[in-house]
């Protein structure tokens, strides 16, 4: 019942104030779902969700009608690993949520409070066609504090409104070299204290009340930890581990296979060396596919071949924008990848469907398939070129301003420049 | 005591330079190139790329043209050029040909990966004002973003030491071909750059060690400190040169001598400064002293004095797409460069990072479509100089690199495509006519020493 409820009142608040209709005709409309592509077809979205996609589709009486002829519609991009809605200005500190200095707030961390949609970076990468992200914590490490896990990350829609689309959609740790710094200096301390941890998190599960009741023996982590850890521990949340060495990756798989684990891998920088192994654990891949720089001793295999081997194994992969107020260079990213030899539409789906599915969204976002929520961004030309720009932006069905704190900016100067310079005019 | 060893130091350096035949000694007593390049082009045989789209690096674009390359020269671009017999032909039909990027903002070397304290070698931050130091003194040749460079077409570069301190000492250009030594690098002839901070880095960095500066007003306190002293040294020099340089010279000082090189007009000012205002007072401070500022760099703020800039001939290197990290950078927009060139200004893409440097072609993209959509009509022809012409002359090096007139250096890239588009893949790099990068020939792909060894390696990056 207050479930019920809760839908209920969850679907009033995403559904557009009055009901409204909108139908983009006359695009290449890439779905990224079962339907494919559409040389010349039409969207529907009806109160915030996709009612149809197709060649033949008529627009409802009384559509707003979109004219996309000669334009690409893909879905809304969707971005992760972001500090979006956590972050404002980096080096000011009360700006940023990104991470927790407390003691005894480890994996307990969430991303999911706290959020603000008000941030000066989501139109930026909102500009960037990006819909939805993934809001990631990370780490403090300050006064001694060194914690296992940076906490829980939070799935984030995009245009200004209340933001949490879904919590606790994944727990981030680090291994490798950062993982191992915060485990005493050794990739063996962390990975036996990852192994203590969970053997203790589903003891904690079966002995609960016995905790309470102060008759257990003391655990390494607090109770609100070990209350975050139960959906790990239990496969239903999925592990976000950034490792990048290749022995790193096979330590993170054996891991995982050990506890009954659902894995995520971030970054993996060598991944492409043990892709068999990976695709074969079927665990998929986020990744920046321009890190090629051998940054430390545990990227030395960095390539920018990475994504397209990764994805001729079988691995699914996401890619990932340049972080923090550089989300929107995520489809320029996956424009790289494709010039290094990933296929186009792998790209594109590393950056629509494959983050959805990875992140266990993709029964409402990656794709315009009827029944997910509306998210589309049309596309001058090809939505991976740095040449290219979105020409609109839907988000739950609404349009969404082509303007950020940057263009109004732009805006403020950039005419009476116009008026006095002697250089070329428009 | 120790002063007498750095006299008799400075002497014998002179003497060696005499003795070698290649040094002059400057009016002011100073040895000109204490640390000369070494750098010497390999001989290549003259060759023709037919058939390519170029931008010349001029503001032209000219599709289906020749570019003909002798001794190591560009020696003509044009359409329907006759190729002499000797010259190797190379199929451009369908490609792009560009000049050489150049990068007037870069750490590598000085930063170098794999990031190790052994190896963190940019800033001397241990006094705000360490003009004394030189950044060639901390490259590391080794460091394999160097090729990663190299195969994304950048052919020349400007090491800077990093943003900690007021003065941060002297900037170093190279050319971007392998080299056991920094020396086989250094670019001949290139003039020295001083790095100089403004803004919250060099105030963070002091303030939090309880010393000055830790403010903006302390910031210009310190810059202004050091130019009197530099004037005073500059003064005493004169005096000794014009008195007929009887009696001993004046005792030289290596932080005045680079900021005197600045007062003579030697060296080149280049200003890591975001902030428009923090820009406008630069210069009131570059006019006190009488010196020039050749250029600011990352200058988020630089569209909102467009107009000032390009009046003060200062020039801009900036990026299309970073901002926010610190409240200086919070104003960054896209269309910075732009409107910087539409002041009339000199408007540079830098990449102050080591995968950037890799994609200044696709940064000049953004900023180009950008600007575009804003309604500033800029042409590629245009948008090419922002990572060639310009980066060059705000060097001081555009008569010798930057475009591909007739005489310049051939450093030239062949690109499968559109080289501001996503997909542009420098297929082939020259250096002074000089095959340096071949995408598909891994004789030209060669590793740093570094890598040899390491895991990983069995393909191009």
């Amino acid at each position: 019942m207050i479930r019920a409820l809760l839908i209920t009142l969850a679907l009033a608040f995403a559904a557009p104030a009055a009901a409204e209709t909108v139908a983009i005709t006359g695009g290449r409309v890439i779905t990224m779902g079962p339907a494919g592509e559409f040389e010349n077809g039409t969207v529907v979205i009806t109160d915030g969700r996709i009612v149809a996609v197709g060649a033949n589709v008529t627009p409802p009486d009384g559509a707003n009608i979109i004219d996309a002829a000669g334009k690409i519609v893909t879905p809304g991009l969707v971005a992760t690993g972001t500090a979006l809605g956590l972050v404002e200005v980096r080096t000011v500190e009360a700006t940023d949520d990104r991470a927790t200095g407390a003691r005894g707030i480890s994996a307990a961390f969430d991303a999911a409070y706290g959020l603000n949609p008000d941030s000066l970076l989501i139109p930026v990468a909102r500009l960037g066609g990006i819909t939805r992200a993934i809001a990631t914590p990370a780490y403090k490490d300050r006064d001694g504090r060194e914690l296992l896990f940076a906490g829980q990350a939070a799935a984030v829609v995009l245009d200004g409104r209340p933001m949490l689309m879904q919590r606790g959609v994944a727990m981030v740790l680090d291994m490798g070299d950062a993982g191992a710094e915060r485990a005493g200096g050794s990739r063996g301390s962390e990975l036996v204290a990852l192994r203590a941890i969970f053997a203790e998190v589903r003891d904690f599960k079966a002995r609960r009340a016995a905790y309470d009741r102060g008759e257990t023996r003391d655990y390494l982590l607090s109770r609100a930890d070990m209350e975050a850890l139960i959906p790990v521990v239990d496969g239903r949340m999925p592990l976000l581990v950034t490792v990048d060495r290749a022995a790193d990756i096979r330590d993170a798989l054996a891991l995982a296979r050990e506890k009954g684990l659902k894995l995520i891998l971030e970054s993996a920088s060598e991944g492409w060396r043990v892709a068999d192994e990976i695709a074969a654990a079927g665990v998929p891949v986020i990744l920046t596919p321009v890190s090629n720089s051998p940054a430390s001793f545990e990227t030395l295999g960095a390539t920018l071949a990475n994504a397209s081997r990764l994805a001729a194994a079988g691995v699914v992969i996401a890619i990932k924008g340049n972080g923090n107020h550089r989300e929107r260079e995520m489809r320029y990213n996956a424009g790289n990848a494709v010039a290094n030899g990933l296929s186009w539409n792998a790209a594109l789906a590393a950056i629509t469907i494959n983050p959805a599915r990875i992140f266990g969204l993709a029964d409402r976002i990656g794709s315009i398939e009827p029944g997910k929520e509306g998210d589309v961004v049309i596309w001058e030309s090809d939505p991976l070129d740095t040449l290219t720009r979105p020409a609109a932006i839907f988000i739950r069905g609404r349009v969404q301003p082509m303007s950020s704190r940057a263009t109004e900016l732009r805006d403020r100067y950039l005419p009476a420049l116009l008026q006095s310079a002697p250089g070329e005019k428009p | 005591m120790t002063s007498t060893v750095k006299q008799l130091s400075g002497i014998c350096a002179a003497l060696i330079w005499v003795a070698t035949g290649g040094a002059a000694l400057a009016a002011h007593g100073v040895p000109d190139d204490p640390f000369p390049s070494s750098y010497r082009p390999a001989p290549a045989a003259p060759f023709a790329i037919v058939g390519a789209t170029v931008l010349t690096g001029t503001g032209a674009e000219i599709a289906g043209a020749t570019v003909l390359v002798a001794d190591g020269k560009v020696e003509a671009v044009g359409r329907a050029l006759a190729v002499p017999q000797a010259y190797r032909q190379i199929d451009g039909r369908g490609k792009w040909v560009t000049p050489g990027i150049i990068d007037a903002h870069s750490h590598l070397g000085v930063y170098p990966s794999p990031a190790t304290p052994s190896h963190e070698d940019g800033n001397e931050a241990t006094s705000p004002n360490t003009a004394e130091v030189w950044a060639e003194h901390s490259v590391w040749p080794q460091d394999p973003k160097f090729r990663l460079a190299r195969a994304s077409g950048v052919t020349s570069l400007m090491v800077l030491p990093g943003s900690a301190n007021l003065f941060g000492g002297r900037s170093v250009t190279l050319k971007n071909v392998p080299s056991v030594t920094t020396q086989g690098m250094k670019f001949p002839g290139a003039p020295y750059g001083l790095k100089v901070a403004c803004g919250e880095n060099p105030k963070r960095v002091y303030g939090s060690k309880g010393r000055s500066p830790a403010t903006r007003m302390g910031n210009v306190a310190g810059y202004r400190r050091a130019w009197i002293d530099a004037a005073d040294y500059v003064r005493r020099w004169d005096r000794w040169v014009a008195g007929g340089k009887a009696g001993d010279p004046p005792k030289r000082d290596l932080q005045l001598e680079t900021l005197a090189g600045v007062l003579r007009g030697e060296i080149l000012v280049q200003n890591h400064c975001y902030r428009a205002d923090e820009m406008a007072v630069m210069l009131d401070v570059a006019r006190e002293f009488g010196f020039k500022i050749r250029a600011f760099h990352h200058a988020n703020e630089a569209f909102k004095i467009a107009p000032l800039l390009a009046k003060a001939g200062v020039c801009v290197a900036t990026w299309a797409s970073s901002w926010g990290a610190k409240m200086e950078s919070l104003d960054g927009i896209e269309e910075n460069a732009p409107i910087v060139a539409a002041a009339g200004g000199c408007a540079i893409i830098h990449s102050d990072d080591g995968l950037l440097i890799q994609r200044l072609n696709q940064e000049a993209g953004i900023a180009m479509a950008a600007a575009n959509h804003a309604g500033l009509k800029v042409s590629r022809g245009e948008a090419i100089k922002w990572i060639t012409a310009n980066p060059a002359k705000a060097m001081g090096i555009a008569d010798q690199v930057g475009t591909l007139e007739p005489g310049k250096m051939a450093d030239l890239i062949l690109w499968s495509a559109d080289p501001f588009s996503v997909y542009a893949l420098a297929e082939r790099v020259w250096v002074d006519g000089v095959i340096q990068w071949d995408r598909t020939d891994s004789r030209y792909q060669a590793p740093s020493d570094f890598l040899l060894g390491q895991p990983g390696q069995e393909f191009a990056r």
